[in-house]
Formats: C-alpha cells, sequence, structure tokens
C-alpha cells in the first residue's frame, strides 16, 4: 500500500522546501512536489540528522547513562533523565526508593512538565493561535504575541520559569542537571528552596487554569475549525495507574482505540516488546511501531497529552480532571480527534502538573533526608518508561560485569507519533493546499499541524536519518491522486 | 551606556539571529532562561533567522549565535551564511565550542555507526536520499568552519551568563564571564 511514497516523474515537478521547520525543538524540513497545476504530488518530512547515541553509549559506564542521555534533548532533557535512571535503579539491584526519593522525582519532572508545556504553548505554538496561522511572518513569534497580547506573554514566561525552578532545586540545574541517580537522589529539596516555590504555586495554577480558559474561549470562536483541523480517528496510548488515573512518573501501559474502547491495560511496561512491534519496511530506514496485536496498518496511535488525557479515566486533581471532563464532552461520548486539540489537552496538563506540585510541596515528606534505597542484587537487562511532555518514552539498556552498557534501545515520543503526524499533515495537505497557489501561510497549515505535536526533532534524531511522513493527496472526486510516504520509527 | 536606560525612539534595534547545528536545543532553552528579561530583550533587539521566529534564511545582521557542532553539510552552509551576515558570530555552549557529547562519535567509524543502527538493528538501509544533507565524518567545533569572535562555554551556558554576555555585548563592553558564570558543566 506504500507504492505511491514518491512521486511517478518528479523530474518534471517544482520543489518547495519548508527548511528548517521553525517553532518546534530540533531541525526539521518539509519537501513538496508540485505540478504546473498546484498538484502536490509529494510531501516529506525530513529529519535531517544523524547524532549515533545508542551506538556511542555502548561501552560507558552505566552510572554515567542518566546525565549523558539527556543530551539528547534541551527540551526535556528530566525525561532522559528519568528514564533512564528508573531502568539504572534496576540495573544496579536497587530496590523500591525512600518516599522522599521517589517524591523527589516525582516534582522533578512535574516541574518539567510545567516548562516544557509551557514553552510549547507559549514561545513556540501561540503565535499560530493568537496571531494567525497566515500573520505577518516577521511578527509570528513570541515577540510578536508579547506585544499584543503582554499579559499572556508575561504569563507563559512566568509559568515557564517557574517549571525551570521547580528542576533546579530538584535536579540542581535548570537544563542537564543531575539530581537522579540509580537507587534514589543525590540531593534533598531544603526549607527555603521548599518554600521558594510553595510561595509562588498558587499564581501558577491560576495562571495554568486561565490559559486553559483562553484555549477554550478560542475553540468557541470556530468550533468547527478547531474540531476538524488536522483530524483523523487513531488509537492512543499512555501511562496509567493502578486505579486508571492519568501518572507522569510512573504505571502500566493502556492503549486506547478510536472509540475509547481498551486494546490494552496495566501492562507491564519492561514487557514493552511483547505489546508493541516495530516492524522495519522496505522503504524504510526505520522501524514502525504499532500494536502487535492489531498489525502495523490498524495498529498504529499516538502518544502526548490528547492520548494521555483520553486513555485514562480520570486525573487525579479537581481543577484539571474538571477541565478534562469539559474537553471531552465536546466529543460526545467518543475521543476527540481534531490535531489542534492537543494544545487544549497540553495546558490541562500543565494545570494537573501545577496541581500535583502544590500537593508536594505540601507533603512533609518532601523535605525528609532518606534519598538512597537499599541495594540488592544486580540485573543485566532493564527498561525504564516515562510519561515525557510529549507521550510515552522507553529506555532499555543491557550492562554487563564490568558496568558497561552493551545495548541501548530508545524509543522516543516522537517516534511513537510519527504515522500520528503522518495522518495529521496528510488531514491538512487535503484540505488546504492541493490545487491552490501555495503561500508561506498556506504553508504554515503544515507546520501548525507539525507544531500541535509539539515534536522533539532534537530527540528523534538521535540516531534518525529522517522521518517518515505520508500524504495522501485526492481530487475533488475523493480520488486518490498522490500518495508521499516517508519512512519514519523508533531509531534504535 | 547604561543598559537600563530607556532607549531613544531612533535608537536602532541590535538584530540577533541564532541557530542550532548538531546540539540538543539545550542552549536555545537556557537562552529562554533568562525568563522575563525577554521582553526586555526584544526593546533592545529583534531577531532575524531563529527557531523561534519563521524566519527561515538568515539576512544581515549584528550578532549569531551559534548552538551545536557542525555534522553534516547543511552545518556547514548554515553557518557560512550566518558568518557572512553577522558582524558577531559567537560559539554558544559545549557542542559549539569543542563539538561536545556529539563528538563522542568521533572514535567510530561513522560507516560503520550508520550500518550499525539502520541496518544491524532495523534490519533496513542506511539513508540515503539527496534531501539529506551529506553526513560528515567528524563532529567539529564550529571554529574550525568559520571565524568565531566569542566562545561562551558550558552544558549549557547558564541563562544568567547569556544574559551578561548579550547586555555587554550589545552596551558596547567587552563581554566578560567570571566565575561562577563562567562554567564548563
Amino acid at each position: 500500500m506504500f507504492q505511491l511514497e514518491t512521486a511517478e516523474n518528479p523530474q518534471k515537478l517544482r520543489r518547495i522546501a519548508i527548511d528548517p521547520v521553525t517553532r518546534v525543538e530540533g531541525h526539521g524540513k518539509v519537501t513538496l512536489l508540485l505540478d504546473d497545476a498546484d498538484r502536490i504530488h509529494q510531501v516529506r518530512l525530513h529529519i535531517v540528522e544523524f547524532r549515533g547515541f545508542e551506538v556511542f553509549i555502548e561501552g560507558r559506564p552505566f552510572w554515567e547513562v542518566p546525565v549523558t542521555v539527556q543530551r539528547l534533548c534541551g527540551i526535556c532533557p528530566v525525561s532522559h533523565h528519568l528514564a533512564a535512571v528508573k531502568a539504572m535503579d534496576i540495573i544496579a539491584g536497587y530496590g523500591q526508593l525512600p518516599p522522599t526519593a521517589e517524591k523527589l522525582r516525582r516534582l522533578m519532572h512535574y516541574g518539567q512538565v510545567v516548562q516544557s508545556h509551557a514553552v510549547h504553548f507559549f514561545h513556540l505554538a501561540s503565535p499560530d493561535l493568537l496571531l494567525g496561522f497566515d500573520s505577518d511572518l516577521t511578527r509570528r513569534n513570541i515577540v510578536g504575541v508579547a506585544q499584543d497580547f503582554p499579559e499572556i506573554a508575561k504569563q507563559g514566561v512566568l509559568l515557564r520559569k517557574y517549571g525551570q525552578e521547580v528542576i533546579r532545586h530538584t535536579a540542581g540545574k535548570r537544563i542537564h542537571g543531575t539530581g537522579a541517580i540509580p537507587g534514589g537522589m543525590n540531593k534533598a529539596l531544603t526549607v527555603a528552596e521548599r518554600d521558594e516555590l510553595r510561595r509562588d504555586i498558587d499564581q501558577m495554577i491560576e495562571w495554568s487554569l486561565a490559559s486553559v480558559h483562553m484555549v477554550a474561549a478560542l475553540h468557541r470562536t470556530k468550533p468547527e475549525f478547531y474540531n476538524h483541523f488536522g483530524e483523523f480517528e487513531s488509537s492512543m496510548m499512555g501511562l496509567v495507574d493502578e486505579r486508571g488515573a492519568l501518572d507522569f512518573y510512573h504505571g502500566g501501559l493502556r492503549a486506547v482505540d478510536n472509540t475509547g474502547k481498551t486494546i490494552f491495560d496495566h501492562v507491564d511496561y519492561s514487557t514493552y516488546e511483547e505489546v508493541l512491534e516495530e516492524q522495519a519496511k522496505s522503504w524504510s530506514y526505520m522501524k514502525f511501531p504499532h500494536i502487535r496485536s492489531l498489525g502495523a496498518e490498524q495498529g498504529w496511535y499516538k502518544v502526548g497529552p490528547l492520548a494521555r488525557v483520553q486513555a485514562c479515566d480520570f486525573i487525579p486533581s479537581p481543577l484539571a480532571d474538571l477541565e478534562r471532563k469539559k474537553m471531552m464532552a465536546l466529543g460526545h461520548g467518543k475521543p476527540v480527534m481534531g490535531t489542534l486539540f492537543f494544545h487544549w489537552a497540553r495546558l490541562i496538563e500543565v494545570l494537573h502538573a501545577a496541581e500535583l506540585i502544590r500537593d508536594l510541596l505540601d507533603d512533609p515528606d518532601i523535605l525528609g533526608t532518606d534519598l538512597m534505597a537499599d541495594k540488592g542484587t544486580r540485573k543485566g537487562e532493564a527498561v525504564g518508561v516515562i510519561e515525557a511532555p510529549r507521550g510515552t518514552l522507553f529506555h532499555h539498556y543491557r550492562v554487563n560485569e564490568d558496568d558497561q552498557v552493551t545495548f541501548c534501545n530508545l524509543i522516543v515520543s516522537t517516534t511513537n507519533n510519527n504515522q500520528a503526524m503522518n495522518e495529521a499533515i496528510r488531514s491538512v495537505a487535503r484540505t488546504y493546499l492541493d490545487g491552490r497557489e501555495v503561500t508561506e501561510g498556506l504553508l504554515n497549515h503544515i507546520e501548525v499541524a507539525i507544531r500541535a505535536y509539539d515534536p522533539c526533532l532534537s530527540c528523534a534524531t538521535h540516531a534518525l536519518g529522517q522521518m517518515p511522513l505520508e500524504v495522501d493527496l485526492v481530487d475533488a472526486d475523493g480520488r486518490l491522486v498522490s500518495r508521499g510516504r516517508r519512512n519514519m520509527g523508533p531509531a534504535a | 551606556m547604561m543598559l537600563h536606560a530607556a532607549p531613544t525612539p531612533v535608537r536602532k534595534k541590535v538584530r540577533i539571529a541564532t541557530t542550532s547545528l548538531s546540539g540538543c536545543f539545550g542552549c536555545h532553552m537556557s537562552f529562554l532562561d533568562i525568563d522575563e528579561r525577554l521582553l526586555e530583550l526584544a526593546e533592545l533587539a529583534e531577531f532575524d533567522r531563529s527557531p523561534l521566529t519563521d524566519i527561515k534564511h538568515c539576512g544581515p545582521c549584528d550578532v549569531a549565535i551559534v548552538e551545536g557542532g557542525v555534522c553534516n553539510a547543511e552545518n556547514v552552509h548554515v553557518l557560512r551564511e550566518l558568518r557572512a551576515n553577522a558582524k558577531v558570530l559567537v560559539a554558544l555552549g559545549a557542542c559549539a565550542v569543542n563539538g561536545g557529547l556529539p563528538a563522542q562519535r568521533n572514535h567510530l567509524d561513522v560507516g560503520e555507526c550508520l550500518t550499525r543502527v539502520y541496518c544491524d538493528r532495523a534490519g533496513g538501509k542506511v539513508p540515503n536520499d539527496p534531501e539529506l544533507p551529506l553526513l560528515l565524518d567528524k563532529v567539529h567545533p564550529i571554529n574550525e568552519v568559520v571565524r568565531v569572535d566569542y566562545f561562551v562555554p558550558g552544558c549549557p551556558p547558564s541563562g544568567d551568563a547569556i544574559w551578561k554576555y548579550l547586555t555587554d555585548l550589545i552596551s558596547g563592553r567587552m563581554p566578560r564571564l567570571e566565575h561562577p558564570m563562567l562554567r564548563f558543566d
């Protein structure tokens, strides 16, 4: 079914490149091939870097890994730091973490959810939503937002700052910290640090709630547009705790289909290879993740805020759960599938993370100093999984007797979302671009759909040469004109 | 000249371009760690090409901030374009200064590296497409490709260090970082 990945006569077509894709994290470009009638014959999203982390990490000592692998990504370093350290807890033979250590790690992670989501929404994506998809490109950035909506820009900047400060107080540094070590944490939270964070958290919760309401209000201005921009049906996956509640730090894997029906639930993530399959395709240099029981064509899924918020039974904090219900009511019993709902769900998660931070700061355990677990028997292999801001993140390592890493497999959030991003861009290209004279504003529609996923192309480039993309172009009668497809999958 | 003096209406804003080559985006995030001073900076400066704007190619500008080392042919082109357009070019962070963590692949054969990742593990072929820039055999610090006016170390340099550097530069002082802003982790 992938034979139309490439235009039949590319030499006769005109090439347009969006290079680089901007206001996303990392390096990517989109190329389009068009004929004289502006019909599009090929659209591809390329990741143009190769870094080879999985290869050069081999031979390195395991205790170094939580600090090195976070250099995959400066936007969500805490995700890689914690996913790696969760695996290394097991490798090094540590048992259950003391409550303080786990709570400090959670605090760090929730700070990261706040800062990463805030930087994505306010600094990167909000210019499209607040200024317009095809507004003046020289002003379509955070500075333009600050000029037209100074209060919103200020709140966004300060929300991100708060999240970064939570990370600094728990990890030692705002970016590429060192707080988590195999077996626990190496830094306690001082009373002064706790008080400083506690002082501002109520304001952060208020601003988070206001931002959710702002996106809800934007939706009300053009509900049809927001419901259907980049819309497509898909399964969804995320971690849930034993009650079925959303959990960013730990839990079992749950996947639901496009109607919300469970595909699998409470799966021990160390067995991810039993439920997820990574298929290599002839046209692809990458593997392609899908749910094993459903096969490659039906089994693809999306991860990240919109998937998590809808796959769980509830969000275990009151304000965020109420907002979740309001958003999901728009689906009339079915999950909502429009690409721009990602922003709404993302801000609900900021609110949830802020509520969780408040609860942790009010918990006396957070000031404890018992930071290391008891050491037991070492293991040679382990999997660490976390809900990174962009979705489920898998780290899988094998370590030899000499403490050296001998195998490393990373399935980053963005590669989990590759097929979903293909579908989103396909939907946008079909609706907005085909047969029209391509303008910068129209091209930005493609970028808007990519941005909604908050792809971390930095993460995705860790071993990947290019990211796959598939776009179907149909004529006015719905006949397939062309399908462009590009390989994707976890770079492993 | 005092930085915090109210800019006169006729004062021309300093034009800043930024790019991330073979980096992790952490230096750009650290740049955003100047927090609310970003809004203050917007009064003094304007952005040219940057991952934060939608300007895809840089025009004449005053300062070019480069994150990341050079790992492929495209990085070389982008870096040269910035150098040709900027009065001052700064290597921001460990990767731009000396290659950083990605340069850990330098002791490996890049062809073998690609074979292991794409053939041995994924059972596929090594990516090969005209749209993919040619991969270099090593990751290079940017001063091996262009002249660099300033080096700001750190992984990443802190937001405070970046603010100090930029405000020194914009106000005409010799940029100077001292401990604890000057650090290498």
